[in-house]
Parts: C-alpha cells; structure tokens; sequence
C-alpha cells in the first residue's frame, strides 16, 4: 500500500494538516485519482493508532477543528525503509497478453491479428503519453516516462512473439 | 489531401525480395511512422517515396506527378527542391562548419551565399544551437550533430521530410529532444514528415503508425480496437 506510505513521507518534510496532505498527494500522486478526504483521515488515524504520527496541536476555527500531523520516529523509519528496499521485480508470466496468444494458436485462431490490434492500442496509449510529456512539466514526464518504458517492454515482447507465431503454434498443438 | 503514394511497389536486391508490393498514402501536414522488424523493407520503402531507388514495378506519386518514372536527374531535382533528409549517421559534410552543413540545401537550390547563411543562422536559434555555427562536425556531441542535420533538413523548406531512424544513435534523453524539435519544427512549417524507426517511443510522436512486414505495409491504426 503505498498511500499511507506516500503520506508519511509527505508528512517527514514538515508537519502537516490533512487538507494539506490531501492537496499535495493530489498534485503529485494522485494524477487523476484524487484521495478523498476520508481516505485522508481514516489513513491518518490508522497511522496515529500505529505510533507512525501523532498530533501535534488542535487549532479551532469555524468548522471542524484541524489537526496537525507529526511523523514519529517510528514513521520516519519506515519510510526510510520503504524508499531504500527495492520493489520486487514482477515477472509477470501470466499475464492476460500471454493467455490470449497461446490460447488463440491452441484454438487455431489469428493470434498474429490479435497481436497487431494490442500493438496498435499499446502505440495509441504511447502516443498519449508522449503527447503528456510534451504538454507538461517535468512531473508528468517522469510519469509518462515509466508508462512509455513498460509500454514499450510489452511491444517487444509482442514483436518477438509475432516473430515466433509458427513455432510456438507448432509447440501448443502438439 | 495525399501528399505521397506508393502503389504496389516490388523492388528486390538480386534475388531477395524487399517490397513485394507496398501500398502506402501520407497525407499532407501528417506525421507517419513507417516500423517494422530489421530486415522488413521499412528503409527500402521510404528510400522509394523519396525517389532514391526506382521499384521495379508499381507506382510512386508525390503531389500528382509520378516519381517512378522521373530520370536520375529529375529524381535528383526533386530531391533538392521538394524533399528533406535526416538519417542515423554521418549525414554532415565534414569539411564544412555546422552553418554552412544547414546552408547547403539552399546554396544547391541557387539561394545567394549571404541569404542562405542568413537563413541557416535563424535555424541555430531555433534549434537551440547558437553557438556552435562555425563547429564542423567533429566539434559536435551526437545530439548536436543530430540537430544541425535536422536544421539541414528543414531549412529549404521541404513539403517532405524523410527521417531514417534519426535518433537511432543518441541517448534516449537525446533522441526525445530531437523529436520534439522535430515534431515541434515540422508542425510550425506543416512539413510532412515520413519517419522509419523501430523505436515505439519515437514513433509514438506521430500520428499514425504503419508496420511493414514481409515487403507489404500494414496499417495498425485501423485495425485498433476502439
């Protein structure tokens, strides 16, 4: 889960409010999936409940009192864990463009087809990102960036698999 | 509206066969991007649009006149007077600075010597090479030399723009830079570009995207799903 985490962190750069934090994840992280303000407050009492923040003092004003967050220790360590472990490589052997290319050569269907139409869909969701890159600030090329790489991982394993499409038929109907 | 047009184009180099007839239309003003496996013909087709080999059979047009069937020298004309290049290597001419590189197409078009530097000097700028107009090659990082060949390519203001894998030496840092220059360049002056790449990320940049497999093109975007 990486939302408590993102909020510890935000939180280890200075204390906080949870409307601040919420505005901040939004800009950053959210890109399109803002965190409701109850996803904020119900992750920032867990944390307190957890010894990972604490509040630091209440100031009253015309609606609710606002809180300010303070990471403890406890927080602080566990962000610094989580931004020194690296994350675990996934080999992704099952994925559903697998399935559907074997399964079309075991069902003597036209995988080479099917092949071509994600490509197409995988160059048509590049060319959006691309076009965010090139629109936006550094932040969202960062972003874009880590769609366009993985995108493009999933392009040469379609061309590979399209260079292979006889023997692999061969093999699976066998 | 077509700009350029393959139809049914075959070409072979002795017995192996490298189109096998190829059918390819580029609209004015869009931004194509020809990929396609090693080997594929991608590079034979684009060197056939740009009237640098003649297939054997079949037909290329640009702007209503049939190229297939211009003569070396009218081919050559075209070339200068219509078309831009850009390709992966060596493209400048290493005895020249970088602005007498850009200058040259218009120096062969007959452009006087002082407007042609003039017009060279005002791609540095915009290019982002100021600086480094009396550099000849050698004094050039790839990403430099890389511009300075497009600034070449763009400078007569070509209808066309062939781009051979042009960031296929550079950095993937590099290699966005330029297309972006190159994107961004081609749209101001509505230059049609025809780019070979086997790059997603940079085909990514265009507007369409074709596949040629097996000497035939394909068509990706209309067979996407929706």
């Amino acid at each position: 889960m990486t939302v408590p985490l993102t909020l510890l962190g935000l939180l280890e750069r200075e204390p906080s409010h949870g409307y601040d934090l919420k505005r901040d994840y939004d800009a950053y992280f959210g890109r399109g999936k803002p965190l409701s303000f109850g996803q904020v407050y119900s992750t920032l009492s867990r944390l307190a409940r957890d010894g990972k923040v604490v509040i630091s003092d209440l100031e009253p004003g015309e609606g609710p009192d606002r809180k300010r967050y303070v990471i403890t220790d406890l927080g602080a360590t566990e962000v610094d864990s989580w931004l020194t472990e690296p994350v675990a490589p996934e080999p992704h052997l099952q994925t559903v463009l697998f399935a559907k290319v074997t399964l079309a050569l075991m069902l003597g269907r036209n995988a080479e087809t099917y092949l071509d139409t994600q490509r197409a869909a995988h160059l048509r969701r590049m060319r959006e990102l691309t076009e965010i890159k090139r629109s936006g600030g550094l932040v969202d090329a960062l972003l874009a960036d880590h769609g366009l790489f993985h995108l493009e991982a999933d392009l040469r394993w379609i061309d590979l698999t399209s260079a292979r499409l006889d023997a692999l038929a061969t093999e699976v109907r066998s | 509206m077509t700009v350029i047009e393959a139809r049914q184009v075959v070409l072979s180099f002795g017995e192996t066969p490298a189109l096998r007839g190829a059918d390819l239309a580029v609209a004015e003003g869009e931004l194509l991007a020809i990929m396609g496996p090693s080997g594929s013909g991608k590079s034979t087709l684009l060197h056939c649009l740009a009237g640098i080999l003649v297939p054997e059979s079949g037909e290329i047009h640009f702007d209503g006149r049939r190229v297939d069937r211009l003569g070396e020298s009218g081919r050559s004309r075209l070339r200068r007077d219509e078309f831009g290049f850009v390709f992966q290597f060596g493209q400048l001419v290493p005895e020249l600075t970088a602005q007498e590189n850009v200058a040259l197409p218009l120096l062969l078009n007959g452009v006087r010597r002082a407007a042609a530097v003039a017009e060279a000097r005002a791609w540095f700028g915009r290019l982002g090479l100021d600086g480094l107009q009396e550099r000849r090659s050698g004094e050039l990082s790839g990403g430099q030399a890389q511009r300075v060949a497009l600034a070449r390519g763009l400078v007569a203001r070509p209808r066309v723009l062939f781009a051979d894998e042009p960031t296929g030496a550079l950095d993937s840092l590099t290699g966005e830079h330029v297309m972006d220059l190159l994107v961004s360049a081609a749209r101001q002056e509505g230059t049609t570009v025809v780019l070979v790449t086997h790059e997603p990320r940079v085909a990514a940049y265009a507007d369409r995207e074709v596949i040629v497999r097996d000497g035939k093109v394909h068509s990706l975007t209309a067979e996407a799903i929706a």
